[in-house]
């Protein structure tokens, strides 16, 4: 009696894994994507082991260095700001927050849009026009403003920030989502495990939902991208992230002082961000690439 | 346009109603309910009572629940009356409509320099698939859309205008020099910086649609016809290709026309986008709300315009 169960098990876990391979070939095949996955790998373990990289600590202030910024030298790879602080110590924990901030803003982000546009894809109807409306609306406003007033006028800390960010960003991934579902409800293995009595719940999240997981997955990257750039221009305001915190904006922000005698301290925060942002988009066009089942 | 579309359209624009209602509601809330109001700026300077500052209140309204400001603000609004700034303590109207000129002609030049350089870029790009000119503009146009543009603002307005003293650092125009040469040189620098991420974005956009539209069976039948390879592509392909295209630059467009805060920030261009700064500088509840109800409408704008081009352009649109 078990034999024919087990083989079926068998030929799943094989057909599965074919899958994966077929997914890590394609992604393989896409060099920048993975130069990126490196990139971002070396990023993310240098802000963690940033305390051992550096013989500095971020608001450490050399005082004979005090006065005016230092141009980058063996001891000071990027340089010291006006206060006799490293520059290449304060970009590398600004990385922490940066990367922090992407990460946490999108996976409130993504969470919150794949809810929305589950639950309007899944029910359709009145659920669906409500949520849909509210979309819309959301859509309607331009969201650096937005952010900016909303930053602006609570003066948020970091984690208060992130939710900032997450909660007005969710749009797009719920219109994907809700598209995903449409396609996928009305599906057989929808209807057999409809008609195996599963709830509303189990059929929205234990069978359709794992199939949209691969553009859900390639939006939440780009969304992380997307956060990182919205953080650094919001401290580049000041309205984000405050002092003495380093974080890639407000770097930027302090060294806008110094551009004329000192642009090297412009020059390294705003380069991380390029790099970060640009590997976070490669990578997400080659998962992109890589998922999209109908190449 | 037939009279289905003609109906949808007219259900469209009413619809946009209840979406605009629901957009000020957020902003109206977003900007009453966060701590600290307009009158905290008074409160700071020495020598003004609580009283006095009790009867502000009282003397703007501001004394009175949320949702009744609401409405009475609405009621205002909707008859063209957007109150006063307290900042300049001018009618927003007038504030806002001195910083009109500048912000469209800033997003007017950066929107033709993003369009004249992306289509073509898009469409060599498509043609050429896998070629050496299709990599490179692939990743330059990532570079542009990846690109932190307060940053490349910063860095080539110290090259330009601090090192090399190329282009004036920020303004619209000299003091003492109103010349077309001048105010050329002033828009050189921020119009580049605001069309280069939406150059790669179009670009990239018109990339993917033209390779969509080259795979179609009736391209196949155009050259199969024997026509040249200038004909398929702009007169057959290019056509079809810019239909979804529109819609991005569209709303692409309602962001340059409602004022781009980073750039005009930066360059010190009196537009909209720099108001905006200023009053949030300053606590200016009325001017942010116009502000932010302007960049709204705009969206709204667009996306309608948008659905009445596409029923123009395409005549296979039906909607019911």
């Amino acid at each position: 009696m078990s034999e024919p169960a087990l083989s079926i098990d068998l030929q799943m876990a094989s057909e599965a894994k074919s899958t994966r391979a077929r997914v890590l070939e394609r992604f393989r095949r896409h060099r920048l994507a993975q130069i990126s996955l490196v990139v971002l790998v070396l990023m993310a373990a240098a802000a963690l082991a940033a305390p051992w990289l550096t013989p500095y600590t971020f608001d450490g202030q050399d005082i004979e260095l005090l006065g005016r910024p230092t141009p980058p030298s063996w001891q000071h790879l990027m340089g010291t700001d006006q206060l006799g602080r490293d520059n290449a110590t304060r970009v590398l924990y600004g990385a922490r927050i940066s990367l922090l901030v992407g990460l946490l803003s999108a996976l409130i982000s993504t969470s919150l849009g794949t809810l929305v546009g589950s639950l309007a894809g899944f029910y359709g109807g009145r659920t669906d026009a409500i949520l849909m409306r509210a979309t819309d609306v959301m859509l309607s406003i331009p969201i650096l403003p937005l952010v900016i007033v909303l930053s602006g006028f609570t003066r948020p800390n970091l984690y208060m920030l992130v939710f900032i960010i997450g909660v007005l960003s969710w749009m797009g991934t719920a219109r994907l989502v809700r598209s995903q579902f449409l396609s996928l409800r009305s599906l057989d293995f929808v209807e057999a495990a409809r008609a195996l009595g599963g709830s509303s719940n189990r059929l929205m999240f234990t069978h359709i939902l794992p199939n949209a997981l691969g553009p859900i997955l390639v939006s939440t990257t780009l969304a992380v991208g997307g956060a990182i750039l919205l953080e650094s221009a919001l401290s580049f305001f000041g309205f984000g992230v405050q002092p003495p915190t380093p974080t890639w904006g407000n770097l930027l922000n302090a060294a806008r002082d110094w551009l004329d005698t000192a642009p090297w301290l412009a020059t390294f925060p705003g380069l991380f961000i390029l790099i970060t942002v640009l590997a976070v988009n490669f990578l997400g066009d080659g998962l992109r690439d890589a998922l999209d089942s109908r190449l | 346009m037939n009279s289905t579309n003609f109906t949808f359209l007219a259900r469209r624009i009413l619809g946009s109603v209840p979406l605009l209602i629901g957009i000020s509601i957020i902003l109206f809330g977003v900007l009453n309910l966060a701590p600290g109001g307009p009158t905290d700026v008074y409160a700071e300077i020495p020598g003004v009572s609580a009283e006095t500052l009790e009867n502000l209140k009282r003397e703007l309204g501001l004394d009175q629940p949320v949702p009744v400001q609401y409405v009475r603000w609405l009621g205002a609004a909707v008859r063209g009356e957007w109150g006063y700034s307290i900042r300049t303590g001018r009618r927003v109207a007038t504030d806002v409509k001195e910083r009109i000129p500048a912000t469209l002609l800033l997003g007017g030049t950066a929107f033709l320099l993003a369009l004249l350089g992306a289509i073509p870029l898009g469409i060599m790009s498509a043609v050429r698939r896998y070629s050496t000119v299709d990599y490179v503009f692939t990743f330059l146009s990532f570079v542009g859309f990846s690109m932190p543009i307060f940053w490349l603002a910063l860095m080539l307005q110290s090259l330009f205008a601090v090192q090399w003293h190329l282009l004036p650092s920020a303004g619209m125009v000299s003091i003492g020099d109103g010349s077309f040469v001048d105010r050329v040189r002033h828009i050189i620098l921020p119009a580049s910086i605001l069309a280069l991420a939406y150059m790669a974005s179009w670009g990239r956009f018109t990339r993917a649609s033209m390779l969509d539209v080259l795979g179609l069976d009736y391209i196949r039948t155009a050259k199969a016809k024997g026509l040249g390879n200038g004909t398929v592509i702009y007169r057959h392909a290019l056509r079809n290709a810019l239909v979804p295209v529109l819609t991005v630059i569209a709303l692409d467009f309602a962001g340059m026309i409602s004022g781009a805060i980073i750039t005009e920030t930066i360059f010190a261009w009196p537009g909209m986008g720099r108001l905006f700064i200023e009053s949030m500088n300053g606590r200016d509840y009325p001017v942010l709300m116009a502000l932010l109800m302007i960049g709204s409408l705009a969206l709204v704008g667009m996306n309608l315009l948008t659905d009445i081009i596409y029923s123009f352009v395409d005549p296979r649109i039906r909607y019911e």
